[in-house]
């Protein structure tokens, strides 16, 4: 007939020559495949980007003159000065002739400083009904705030950030996060004063 | 004695669950991977608090690399080509003197950033582009009072896309110093901009503070 022979005329014998056809197993090694498997997984985590970057606001004030500079009271001014290696200098209130209440800190230590000073201008805010109505009053802020007999009790607290030429960016941002950190309402930065700019070379130098 | 006949079984475990997983795992990481776009200046951000995300349409990014360089670049909003880039440019040419040709106009608009001082700004721009990727910017000069060039860049942006909304965005480098940062925030004063956004990578907040605290609603 009109079919193709394959192999002998008996497809049900075999002959002395023709040998068994080995059955192949149906199983693959896997583990080439795990290996590249876990590779690329590696590989994307760490070249991916998790994080996206983030922003963070920052309103200057307009550059004004002599005499529109807003007062600051002294008992509630901290004055936070960064100098280089990270560093961190301050004073409270006034800086007085001798430097004497200048002192030397670093970053760890600035957030218990700020805490601490915060908790002070609080605890020291006297208390007047009848001024604080006026205040209130004069902002409209009475019917929005229930307690606003202890609102705003920290408004006498201004950090004045002063970043001299050797303060890195990563520390005026690290400071100025901190006011985030402990909801500091009023801060400033300000070019820093000759005499400070002294003390610090003063205090880096003797070490 | 007799013996006990403890059946032989095969070392072989099926591996197939453990690569489904593997694979998944792989398929999840390339959905949400996003490749970091080149960078044509390496900057390290510090870390902030804050959470809002960087919206980089409309924006002006002013970046201070490592060793205090200063480089712009403008982003407009995807896929419009509004010739913001080209009337910033044009401007930068009339009131700097500069006499750009249209070449270097194109050149300007394809360029991935800009910092190099306008007296070799066209020399810059003449460069193809590979040979500008290549090119050792100095970057724009900031820190001499006078002379802030910053300044004459930020007043042609603010002009080309003037009744738009304009993000400011500063980048700066952890190691770059704060006159460079300070001479940036006096440029963008002298053109009454007050208000702008310094991009950081995100930290949470420190526990036990004031803002730990408002962020978990206690009192």
């Amino acid at each position: 007939m009109a079919s193709i022979d394959t192999g002998g005329g008996d497809s049900h014998k075999k002959g002395p020559g023709v040998k068994k056809a080995k059955k192949l197993s149906t199983r693959v090694d896997m583990t080439p495949m795990v290996d590249l498997g876990f590779l690329l997984i590696t590989f994307f985590i760490f070249t991916a980007t998790m994080k996206s970057p983030t922003t963070m606001d920052l309103n200057m004030p307009k550059e004004t003159d002599q005499k529109d500079e807003t007062k600051i009271k002294q008992s509630g001014a901290l004055t936070i000065m960064l100098g280089k290696d990270d560093h961190v200098y301050y004073y409270e209130g006034e800086l007085d002739d001798k430097g004497s209440n200048f002192k030397s800190t670093n970053f760890k230590e600035i957030r218990k400083i700020i805490q601490d000073k915060k908790k002070d201008v609080i605890k020291n805010h006297v208390h007047d009904d009848k001024c604080e109505e006026i205040r209130q009053k004069a902002k409209n802020r009475i019917p929005q705030d229930p307690n606003w007999q202890n609102a705003d009790l920290d408004r006498d607290f201004v950090v004045v950030i002063k970043p001299d030429a050797e303060a890195t960016y990563k520390n005026t941002v690290d400071i100025l996060d901190e006011m985030t950190i402990n909801a500091v309402k009023r801060f400033a930065m300000v070019k820093i004063s000759e005499t400070e700019d002294a003390l610090i070379k003063r205090t880096e130098g003797g070490k | 004695m007799p013996h006990v006949k403890v059946a032989k079984k095969s070392t072989d475990t099926d591996m197939t669950p453990f690569v489904d997983v593997a694979f998944l795992i792989l398929s999840f990481f390339i959905m949400a991977t996003q490749f970091k776009p080149p960078e044509p200046v390496p900057v390290e951000t510090p870390n902030s608090v804050s959470s809002d995300i960087l919206k980089e349409e409309n924006a002006m990014l002013i970046t201070v690399d490592k060793d205090n360089k200063v480089f712009i670049n403008i982003n407009e909003k995807k896929g419009g080509n509004t010739g913001k880039l080209e009337s910033v440019i044009t401007d930068i040419s009339q009131s700097r003197n500069l006499n750009l040709g249209p070449k270097e106009i194109t050149s300007f608009k394809n360029a991935p950033i800009i910092g190099v001082p306008f007296n070799s700004l066209k020399g810059y721009l003449d460069l193809p582009l590979d040979n500008q990727k290549k090119f050792v910017a100095p970057g724009i000069p900031v820190l001499d009072t006078l002379n802030n060039e910053l300044v004459w860049w930020i007043a042609s942006v603010k002009k080309a896309f003037a009744g738009q909304k304009l993000l400011y965005l500063v980048k700066g480098d952890n190691k770059s110093k704060y006159p460079t940062f300070e001479a940036i925030i006096n440029a963008l004063r002298k053109n009454e901009e007050f208000k702008y956004n310094l991009v950081t990578s995100q930290e949470g907040a420190p526990e036990g503070t004031d803002l730990y605290k408002e962020r978990r609603g206690i009192k």
